[in-house]
């Protein structure tokens, strides 16, 4: 008989407007370890991070053993005993193993000086316990990723957790490391502890889970015992979906041959190999790990890579995002806040930034005029919305902000553009106007490669899709054998494995 | 009109610039007289150049602790050749030429060297300072007697009609920078680095290229700023420019940059620069101790800077 340690329910979440999550229930059994599975942006984080407290839900209830809790934020949940581990971990580099599993509940003695014996003492109790054999005192940056990750467990147990979340906690580590994982994982379950573990790789679920539950787009598909189950069957449950939306893909005569990837290899990817015909777009799926925009930056320059890019039969050489664009490669960043955009400047400075060689005015000087006029050609032939060229980019919206960076790459007249989640984090609207854009750039003869975590939107755009799996092209789909479970089946590297 | 007054009223470095000198004007006649006026202006120009190189380096985010010892170097160099009776024009060009490669080699060594900013220059203006002591032997050295330095020293001394030269070159300095920064690519680069470096070099912008550029030309500001020093007073100290970087920063951020970067304008720096040359000329002219006359300016730069932020942060 399962006991039922935290039960959310109907838990519905808002962002302005946007319903994130719409009726979910999530159980978590005591001694037991829950998969929580979904696609990217299916609703696990958001879930979970309403669960801690860093979110609020907009409707529903959450009980922690039959009580009902409302957590306001992080250190409220943590004293009720859940915890969360993060992909990106939460260490303090700087400090000891000791002290970062004590940050902020360091034992004082009366005179409120921190006991560093006991606390180092205490600190090696928890090590131990984990099986980490490391000097409490060694300062964390000197230890490997998957200790750190003992170290965030240690944390969580020794504020005497019962519930541990962890969120992708093998994507950094080694397989000895994730096997010592597997064992601390599996010795906390006789413990009594409790344990969600959201991960991608659906054979570590089958390793290590009893029960999967499973989100789609921001809703529930079912919660089931893992003995019920197998790959295929997640995999359906995941993406079970019908093609909701209309994309509007055009057929257009596909051209020579104009871009062709020999054995790529970095430290991101090894041994990329694929081409591009004129007029084709080109798909690329894959899950969270799977390097697609560091591939995608290592072809424009910014990570050196060996191996041959030939552009029209002709080797070519990147060594930075001015190459590239030379060369004809525009890349539209899947990151617009970070690298896509400058907030801090205006519309036609960024719709320029690019290609402000084409805007001569008499003594070399930049001609504003020119620029204008230019701008406002593209504001119009993209319909930007904005109240004019001199708006500054952090006031559009996200879908505008998208559009004034495609811009910016267009206008340096690209033969191939490559489009980085281009629809991330726009409203629906917007998104038909891209996939109307990208018709618009295939029929002018230009070649596309798009990168997507949307699955149906890679199935509705391209003409040709190569799936993604830890750095490797796991395989090629033409359109007519392409569907969401043949994506999903190379996506988590089934056959790889 | 009414657009224009609203303007000047946004414009709080403009304001606290008015409102200082119309306190000052008012508390001793002497200062609005004209005599008075040229000399602020001329006192001021050493400052207001040094300031322009720094808007360029605090513009893309970072900034130049070296231009003391470079005023300082530069200065010197000009003065042995002008003393050895070199012609004017090549000993000017000598200093200028050495300021703006000492410029790039601090750019240079952010870049490439991947240091910070702070770090790398604070490193140059140290290991300069000792480079002037070794070079001068601690002592002045004098322009000297010879027809080169008569001329050299109308650049720091001279007038063209009723107005100083350094004043002219000030202007011309504020002209030319205004140029760079609004109307030349370079200009617009250094502005989109200081915003956002990596978007920048994604768009296919050299930013380690923009910023030695930068460098370069507040290397070239501070050796400018050092050959009008050394001709002014006739001899090149070899403490000359200490803690100028000071007054420069100041001007600069009393102008309204954002020591983030990417936000400011050369107008801004003019008008910094000013406020600066105002205080320290009323506070002389008032008789005030040197002692107190450094309280008082660093009272007025925090209230100044207060204001603005207050601004910025009620949008």
């Amino acid at each position: 008989m399962k006991k039922i340690v935290v039960s959310m329910q109907h838990i519905n979440k808002d962002f302005s407007g946007v319903k994130v999550l719409k009726d979910v229930s999530f159980n978590i059994y005591k001694g037991s370890v829950m998969a929580l599975v979904g696609e990217n942006g299916a609703g696990k984080s958001t879930l979970m991070k309403i669960l801690t407290g860093v979110y609020l839900k907009t409707q529903g209830e959450i009980f922690l053993d039959n009580e009902s809790v409302n957590f306001s934020d992080t250190g409220a949940s943590q004293s009720k005993g859940i915890a969360i581990i993060h992909q990106e971990l939460n260490l303090v580099k700087d400090l000891s193993i000791g002290e970062n599993i004590f940050l902020g509940r360091e034992p004082v003695s009366t005179g409120k000086r921190i006991m560093w014996n006991k606390l180092h003492e205490d600190a090696g109790y928890w090590l131990d316990k984990l099986g980490l054999k490391e000097d409490p005192r060694e300062l964390v940056k000197n230890i490997s990723v998957g200790k750190q990750q003992l170290v965030e467990i240690a944390k969580a147990l020794s504020i005497d957790a019962k519930v541990i979340i962890m969120d992708e906690p093998t994507g950094a580590l080694t397989p000895a490391e994730t096997d010592k994982l597997f064992h601390v994982i599996s010795d906390l379950k006789k413990s009594g502890k409790s344990i969600v573990y959201i991960s991608h790789r659906l054979h570590e679920i089958f390793e290590i889970c009893d029960d999967v539950t499973v989100l789609r787009d921001g809703e529930l598909i079912g919660e089931e015992e893992i003995t019920n189950l197998d790959e295929d069957k997640i995999i359906e449950m995941m993406v079970g979906r019908k093609l909701s939306e209309q994309y509007p893909r055009i057929e257009t005569e596909q051209g020579e041959e104009i871009l062709k990837v020999e054995n790529l290899s970095n430290q991101f990817v090894k041994d990329i190999s694929f081409s591009l015909k004129k007029g084709e777009t080109l798909g690329v799926a894959g899950l969270m790990g799977s390097e697609r925009t560091e591939l995608m930056r290592s072809i424009y320059g910014i990570y050196p890579a060996k191996g041959s890019v030939y552009l029209n039969g002709e080797k070519i050489k990147v060594n930075s995002p001015l190459d590239s664009l030379r060369h004809g490669i525009a890349y539209v960043t899947e990151d617009r806040k970070a690298n896509g955009i400058i907030t801090g400047m205006n519309v036609r400075e960024n719709i320029t930034l690019s290609s402000l060689e084409l805007f001569k005015g008499p003594l070399g000087f930049v001609s504003k005029g020119k620029e204008e006029t230019s701008s406002i050609e593209y504001i119009e032939k993209m319909s930007i919305k904005t109240s004019g060229t001199k708006q500054m980019l952090k006031f559009l919206s996200g879908g505008n902000q998208q559009k004034v960076s495609i811009a910016k790459s267009l206008m340096t007249n690209p033969k191939i553009l490559i489009l980085d989640e281009p629809t991330r984090g726009v409203d629906v609207g917007a998104k038909k106007e891209i996939y109307d854009l990208i018709n618009k750039f295939k029929s002018e003869g230009m070649s596309i490669i798009m990168v997507s975590s949307d699955i149906p939107e890679v199935l509705g755009i391209s003409d040709r899709i190569m799936v993604m799996h830890e750095g490797r092209v796991s395989g090629f789909l033409g359109r007519d054998e392409a569907t969401q479970e043949s994506i999903m089946t190379l996506a988590v590297g089934k056959d790889v494995i | 009109m009414m657009n224009n007054f609203n303007k000047i009223l946004k414009n709080k470095p403009l304001i606290v610039l008015i409102a200082t000198s119309a306190a000052i004007a008012f508390l001793n006649t002497r200062f609005l007289s004209w005599s008075n006026i040229l000399t602020v202006l001329r006192q001021t120009s050493i400052n207001a150049i040094i300031a322009t190189g720094m808007t360029f380096a605090i513009l893309i985010g970072g900034i130049d602790l070296s231009v003391g010892s470079v005023l300082g170097l530069c200065g010197a160099i000009a003065a042995t050749m002008v003393s050895s009776g070199t012609n004017v024009v090549l000993a000017v060009l000598t200093a200028l030429v050495l300021g703006t490669a000492i410029g790039y080699l601090n750019g240079t060594l952010i870049t490439t060297g991947g240091l910070q900013p702070f770090i790398a220059t604070l490193g140059t203006v140290t290991l300069l300072r000792g480079a002037i002591l070794v070079f001068t032997q601690g002592r002045p050295i004098s322009t000297g007697n010879t027809p080169s330095s008569e001329y050299f020293s109308e650049i720091g001394t001279g007038f063209l009609g009723p107005i100083p030269i350094p004043v002219y070159i000030m202007i011309l300095v504020f002209i030319v920078a205004y140029y760079i920064l609004n109307h030349t690519r370079i200009g617009r680069y250094i502005y989109a680095t200081g915003s956002n470096e990596e978007a920048t070099m994604y768009s296919g912008i050299k930013t380690a290229r923009v910023k030695r550029f930068v460098y370069a030309i507040s290397g070239m500001m501070a050796a400018l700023a050092g050959i009008l020093l050394t001709a002014r007073l006739g001899s090149a100290q070899p403490t000359s420019g200490a803690g100028y970087e000071l007054d420069a920063i100041a001007a600069v951020v009393l102008g309204g940059t954002s020591m983030a970067g990417g936000i400011g304008t050369i107008g801004g720096t003019a008008i910094g620069a000013l406020i600066i040359g105002v205080l320290n000329n009323a506070l002389n002219l008032m008789k005030v101790s040197s002692y107190y006359q450094d309280v008082a300016k660093g009272i007025v730069i925090l209230i100044a800077v207060l204001l603005d932020r207050k601004q910025k942060s009620s949008r």
